[in-house]
């Protein structure tokens, strides 16, 4: 009861200093205050709420009890990391992306191509491609390969369709001025068009790290060495081990945020002049 | 519309064409491993005669699948347990509870960020970073753990459907109802209109396109989290069940026919939405 008491008084501090602190003017300290105390909140009413129902650790471990097994488990954790996210996603990542680039650049040249796979890229790109993990694990083996080859599948059509858009965000004035400047089409490929595609080429890298973290955990559900994230949550839940697949969810929540954050900082340096880059 | 028909059948005829020739590539090893154990000599013709009928093949022929469906669908008692529409419906009627979850959910924390700054300041970015965590990979202890405190069957699925469709609408919808400008905002207020008129009458008017686009994309993902959902459950009944359960047994075909079933299940839920968005819009007279 105590403790439920707790978590109340918790909640309600920590809303009320977020409101106070909302109303005052906005200011980069305070935008980044009000996120982190709403977050520390959660976690600690979390901490509360399954002391005072003595919720059981198989349903629902308490923070603490995660952290615990976070720092005792720091080895296994680091094996996953490097065999999932390192080997897996991260060659994925680049393979998939670096070859629906180059496939947008060169059907850019075919208008005819552009318009047949347009439809059909924004069509795949809605499908379950990630249904299409057991054939690919099938074909590659269980290591690591197999789960590169699905986050290829997964960031290509993603990747290719919004290439293909940005290289269309020219106008013809500015096709026209680069005429003017008897710039030929590498020319101006090079220094009008891929700069002014780069907002829509973020897009899809952005849009790329998540679906890769994703599609190499969920492949290794399919059959995988005894070692990675998808392997261990699997297996820990038959264990009931809850904290070590919280401690896999925490790693991969680290990862994705870090990999995500990655192509947003590099966005805004490479697209600094976007208006939506603008302070 | 109609112009870009040709391309799109050009590109799709030849991925088939790429199809059958990779079948060939991919399936010829079987075929001379079992010709050359009945000392039969394999001409072109007969191999690839062979590649494109085999009964677990690396890669299905596109007529293979489409027999298999067939045969699944149309020649199955629906009530059959090996009736691909009896398995489309297990996983269309999760994923149709969740993207209801999703959206309502959506909604609501869309209008609540919308109309409270603290929610915006607080809210928002943890909305954004919770998607940046690959939910899909702790699919399988959600359903643990609702199976052990008793809840089983639809709602755990449609639960991770819910995970996964109510952010593009939140997104959406925050954009959405933030789309009038300040001119329309100042005419409301010229107006005498309270803020639930504002809301009824400007915002939530001109956010329907940004709330369309975004059940669009919500739909999609919520078949995604429906068909790994199914995964843990041991595979039972639902698409993601077969696709798991023609990996354990070397199903080839059994895996491209749900997955194709997927497929065409995606492509109309969001064809259903277009085609609804489309009639809104010109009702509303927002059609461009």
């Amino acid at each position: 009861m105590m403790w439920l008491l707790l978590g109340l008084a918790i909640w309600i501090a920590g809303w009320m200093l977020n409101v106070r602190l909302a109303s005052l003017p906005r200011t980069r300290m305070r935008a980044l205050a009000v996120p982190v105390i709403f977050g520390v909140t959660l976690i600690a009413v979390w901490e509360c709420v399954v002391r005072g129902f003595a919720i059981s650790r198989v349903l629902l471990p308490a923070p603490s009890a995660i952290a615990a097994r976070f720092a005792g488990s720091l080895d296994i954790l680091w094996v996953d990391f490097v065999q999932t996210v390192l080997k897996g996603a991260l060659t994925g990542y680049v393979i998939g992306c670096g070859a629906a680039f180059l496939i947008a650049v060169a059907i850019d040249r075919f208008p005819f191509l552009q318009r047949g796979l347009l439809p059909v890229g924004n069509f795949v790109a809605a499908l379950p491609i990630i249904g299409m993990a057991p054939i690919l694990v099938m074909w590659f083996g269980f290591d690591w390969q197999s789960k590169a080859a699905v986050v290829v599948v997964m960031v290509f059509f993603p990747m290719l369709v919004n290439t293909v858009q940005g290289l269309q965000a020219t106008d013809a004035m500015q096709r026209d001025l680069m005429r003017t400047y008897a710039a030929g089409y590498w020319r101006t490929l090079l220094k009008l068009r891929l700069p002014a595609a780069m907002p829509f080429i973020f897009n899809g890298l952005k849009i790329g790290t998540t679906l890769a973290l994703i599609g190499a955990i969920v492949a290794e559900f399919f059959g995988s060495p005894v070692k990675g994230m998808g392997f261990r949550i699997s297996t820990s839940v038959g264990q009931l081990a809850l904290d070590l697949v919280w401690a896999e969810i925490v790693v991969a929540a680290i990862a994705g945020s870090a990999f995500y954050g990655a192509m947003a900082l590099a966005e805004r340096s490479v697209t600094f002049w976007h208006p939506s880059q603008r302070k | 519309m109609r112009q870009s028909i040709l391309p799109v059948l050009t590109v799709v005829g030849f991925l088939l064409v790429l199809w059958y020739a990779a079948a060939i590539w991919l399936n010829a090893a079987w075929a001379y491993d079992k010709a050359s154990r009945t000392d039969e000599v394999l001409t072109t013709r007969t191999l690839i005669a062979d590649t494109w009928s085999q009964e677990k093949p690396k890669l299905p022929a596109p007529h293979q699948v489409a027999t298999e469906i067939w045969q699944t669908t149309v020649e199955k008692k629906i009530t059959s347990k090996r009736s691909l529409i009896y398995h489309s419906w297990v996983t269309l009627s999760a994923t149709l509870l969740g993207f209801g979850l999703g959206t309502v959910l959506g909604t609501l924390l869309a209008v609540g960020i919308v109309f409270n700054r603290t929610m915006d300041m607080s809210v928002m970015p943890w909305v954004i970073a919770s998607q940046t965590i690959p939910i899909l990979a702790i699919a399988p202890m959600i359903i643990v753990v609702l199976n052990a405190i008793g809840i089983s069957g639809l709602l755990p699925k449609a639960m991770i459907s819910m995970y996964l469709s109510f952010f593009p609408v939140v997104v959406g919808m925050v954009k959405g109802l933030r789309s009038p400008d300040q001119m329309q905002l100042d005419q409301m207020r010229t107006w005498h209109a309270s803020g639930s008129q504002t809301f009824w009458k400007l915002r939530l008017p001109a956010s329907m396109p940004y709330f369309f686009t975004s059940l669009k994309i919500a739909m999609a993902a919520s078949l995604v989290g429906a068909i790994v959902g199914e995964l843990p459950t041991g595979a039972i009944a639902g698409l993601g069940a077969r696709l798991l359960a023609g990996s354990y047994y070397g199903q080839t075909i059994q895996i491209w026919s749900a997955l194709i079933m997927a497929a065409v299940l995606a492509a109309t839920l969001v064809g259903i939405i277009g085609a609804i968005q489309k009639l809104t819009l010109r009702r509303m007279g927002m059609a461009q």
